[in-house]
């Protein structure tokens, strides 16, 4: 009998092959679009991470408190030890100095004299040790505009809106006037390598990305670092693990008092990130959801419909004598093939597209054009265990609940009925 | 030959909710069918021959009234009982045919077989047989689309009587036919209710059907007017 039944569905293709394409597409929407929105809150938090506040981050604790003023002369002391326990500890996850700083950038002119002059957001960070991951981590190379990356000490970069404003070249000279840790005024030179292009509002104003050794020179920051950023190994910020991670490190440091002593934040416990994270969440959650019920209706309707298209059959069947309940259930049992089919190719074709765009990306900078928060140009997708699972709930579950529905009309009319509408 | 009634209707009546009101379409019939009859109700469009028969099938119920098919008061069968009453005992041949259509004629007539359990080498030769009878053995694996109206209808007779059902119930079977496939189904009919013993009861109006009946039930508005027995 079920094999009859099964022929029957094979050959019908309007009850085979078209819900099978319509419970696909459906689905393969609904995963492309997780994977996407995902991709799209996710990018905005890794961009964060790598330019400011890493998956955790480490600062005394002094200095975690006023966080957004980066308030050096509360620095890390003794960087180089504190480095080589977190690797000790932490051995899955790659870490990595940084100092921020502000000051003002002078362009001096051919007789020293001041050009022009302009304030300037500075990061410190390892650029010039053989292997370093932070110009890939921040894709340095890739946003340079003129010019070339740093390969000697004293040789920095330029925000490319930066440069235009104080209209200095590569190979032109700059001074940094800022305090040291100590809070005494410094004058440094640099070099200028190369200008760089963000496609961020706020780094594009006005960003200084210099080597954390001319930093400390500069700054008076031997052995010390502002900050130590953590990054979890696969790329992708985990909030839960980004908080397990700083509750094992704070707890050899619990009930220390001294101010001094490092803390160790995670992404989501500094300032505004919190809020991000929760909110980017609540977005993918709700976006999801939204989704999957329009899918689930769309794909509740294609079974209802399927189902009622075939009262003509059921009629015939239950004049044969097959009783009610049996070709009822046989209705529900084609119609989970036709989901599970149609789930299974569609969270492949979904999983399949959210790859590519995870893989390549796609370019919004057209639309980021005075965009305040830092947001990435590039959405990459980011695909999720959600994504494989899913998809089967508007593919599997309304479509089978539609058809449930349909056929609930095969017990209310009297079976006479059901001959009248085969007749017409 | 034992003359026993297999089917017995008493003070029938059959009632459709009309708006707030309620129409009469059966109003009170005695009948009594005995087995191996060739018998057709006969009326006017409306007299209610589809509706007794409906209810003689199992597929509607009397509002009041009894009707006993083979014993059993269709009124108070339950849904079950009342499926398992048309898979085993009763076969329907409708006026559209209602075959199925991706199924081979083959699985068309297999079909009601598969209902009942039969095995696999059971069912086949009870379909060849049956497609024998009515003329098709050599179209089994075409499939409705592919074949005339005539086909069709003949096609809907051995699925009908693949099981060797006691009553077939025929509903305007020559209504979609022209006169020579009419004659055609019809006479294989008569042959069948002959050898096999198998009782028909037909709704009709068509003349070339009613002439083949030996026993004509004439209904107006709901109930039976006469009646006509042809003498053997
Ligand atoms: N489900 C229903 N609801 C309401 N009225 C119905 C229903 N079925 C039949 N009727 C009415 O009952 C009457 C008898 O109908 P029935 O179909 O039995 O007539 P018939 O003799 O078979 O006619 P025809 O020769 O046109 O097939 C008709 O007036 C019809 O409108
Ligand atoms: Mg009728």
């Amino acid at each position: 009998m079920i094999k009859f039944l099964l022929k029957g569905l094979i050959r019908d293709k309007s009850r085979s092959r078209l819900p099978v394409i319509v419970v696909a597409t459906g689905v393969m929407l609904t995963v492309l679009m997780h994977a996407y929105i995902k991709g799209l809150m996710g990018d905005t938090i890794e961009m964060n991470a790598r330019f400011s506040n890493g998956h955790v981050k480490v600062m005394t604790k002094a200095y975690a408190e006023n966080m957004n003023q980066t308030p050096n002369d509360l620095a890390l002391i003794g960087t180089a030890k504190m480095l080589s326990n977190l690797k000790n500890q932490f051995p899955e996850m790659e870490w990595a100095q940084r100092i921020q700083f502000g000051g003002l950038i002078d362009a001096p002119d051919e007789n020293g004299e001041t050009k022009a002059q302009g304030p300037a957001l500075g990061i410190g960070l390892d650029l010039l040790t053989a292997g370093t991951k932070e110009t890939f981590r921040l894709n340095l190379t890739n946003s340079l505009v003129r010019g070339k990356m740093p390969e000697n000490k004293g040789e920095v970069l330029l925000s490319e809106g930066l440069s235009q404003k104080l209209s200095v070249n590569p190979g032109d000279k700059v001074t940094f006037i800022g305090s040291t840790m100590n809070g005494s005024m410094t004058v440094f030179n640099f070099s200028v390598a190369g200008t760089l292009s963000f496609g961020n509002e706020i780094l594009d104003k006005g960003a200084i990305i210099v080597d954390i050794e001319d930093v400390r020179n500069a700054l008076d920051m031997s052995d010390a670092t502002g900050e130590i950023l953590g990054f979890f190994q696969n790329g992708f910020y985990d909030d839960e693990s980004a908080i397990n991670t700083s509750e094992k490190f704070n707890s050899a440091y619990s009930g220390n008092p001294d101010e001094f002593a490092p803390v160790m934040k995670s992404l989501s416990q500094q300032g505004s990130m919190g809020q991000y994270v929760a909110m980017s969440e609540y977005w993918v959650n709700y976006i999801a959801f939204v989704f999957i019920i329009a899918m689930s209706l769309v794909l509740w309707n294609a079974g209802l419909l399927g189902g009622l298209r075939r009262y003509g059959e059921v009629g015939i069947r239950l004049a044969m004598g097959e009783e009610k309940g049996q070709v009822y259930r046989t209705m529900i049992f084609e119609s989970v093939i036709i989901g599970l089919a149609g789930s299974l190719i569609g969270t492949f074709l979904g999983l399949f597209f959210a790859w590519l765009i995870q893989k390549y990306g796609i370019d919004i900078s057209g639309l980021m054009k005075g965009s305040s928060i830092m947001m990435p140009s590039i959405i990459r997708a980011r695909i999720t265990p959600a994504d494989y699972y899913l998809g089967f709930i508007p593919g599997l579950i309304s479509t089978v609940l539609g058809t449930m529905l349909s056929g609930i009309g095969i017990y209310k009319r009297q079976t006479a009925r059901l001959f009248k509408e085969l007749e017409a | 030959m034992e003359i026993s009634p297999i089917i017995r209707i008493e003070k029938l009546v059959k009632k459709f909710p009309m708006g707030k009101s309620e129409f009469t379409a059966l109003n009170g019939i005695e009948l009594i069918i005995t087995r191996g009859e060739f018998a057709g109700l006969v009326g006017p469009s409306g007299s209610g021959k589809t509706t007794l028969l409906n209810i003689v099938g199992s597929l509607d119920v009397p509002s009041s009234g009894e009707a006993f098919v083979l014993g059993r008061s269709i009124g108070n069968l339950t849904t079950k009982e009342a499926a398992r009453l048309r898979k085993e005992n009763l076969g329907f041949i409708f006026q559209s045919y209602n075959l199925l259509a991706v199924y081979t004629v083959y699985e068309n007539v297999e079909f009601p077989l598969l209902l009942l359990n039969y095995s696999a080498s059971d069912r086949k030769k009870m379909v060849m047989d049956s497609l024998e009878w009515v003329g098709l053995a050599d179209k089994i694996k075409s499939k409705p689309p592919q074949l005339s109206g005539g086909e069709c209808q003949r096609v809907a007779i051995a699925r009908a009587m693949v099981k060797k059902p006691s009553i077939v119930l025929a509903d305007e079977p020559t209504a979609n036919l022209d006169a020579a496939n009419s004659h055609n189904i019809l006479k294989t009919m008569v042959t069948l209710n002959r050898e096999l013993k198998t009782t028909f009861l037909f709704a009709t109006h068509d003349d070339k059907v009613i002439s083949y009946l030996r026993r004509k039930i004439f209904l107006l508005d709901g109930n039976v007017d006469r009646e006509e027995i042809k003498p053997n």
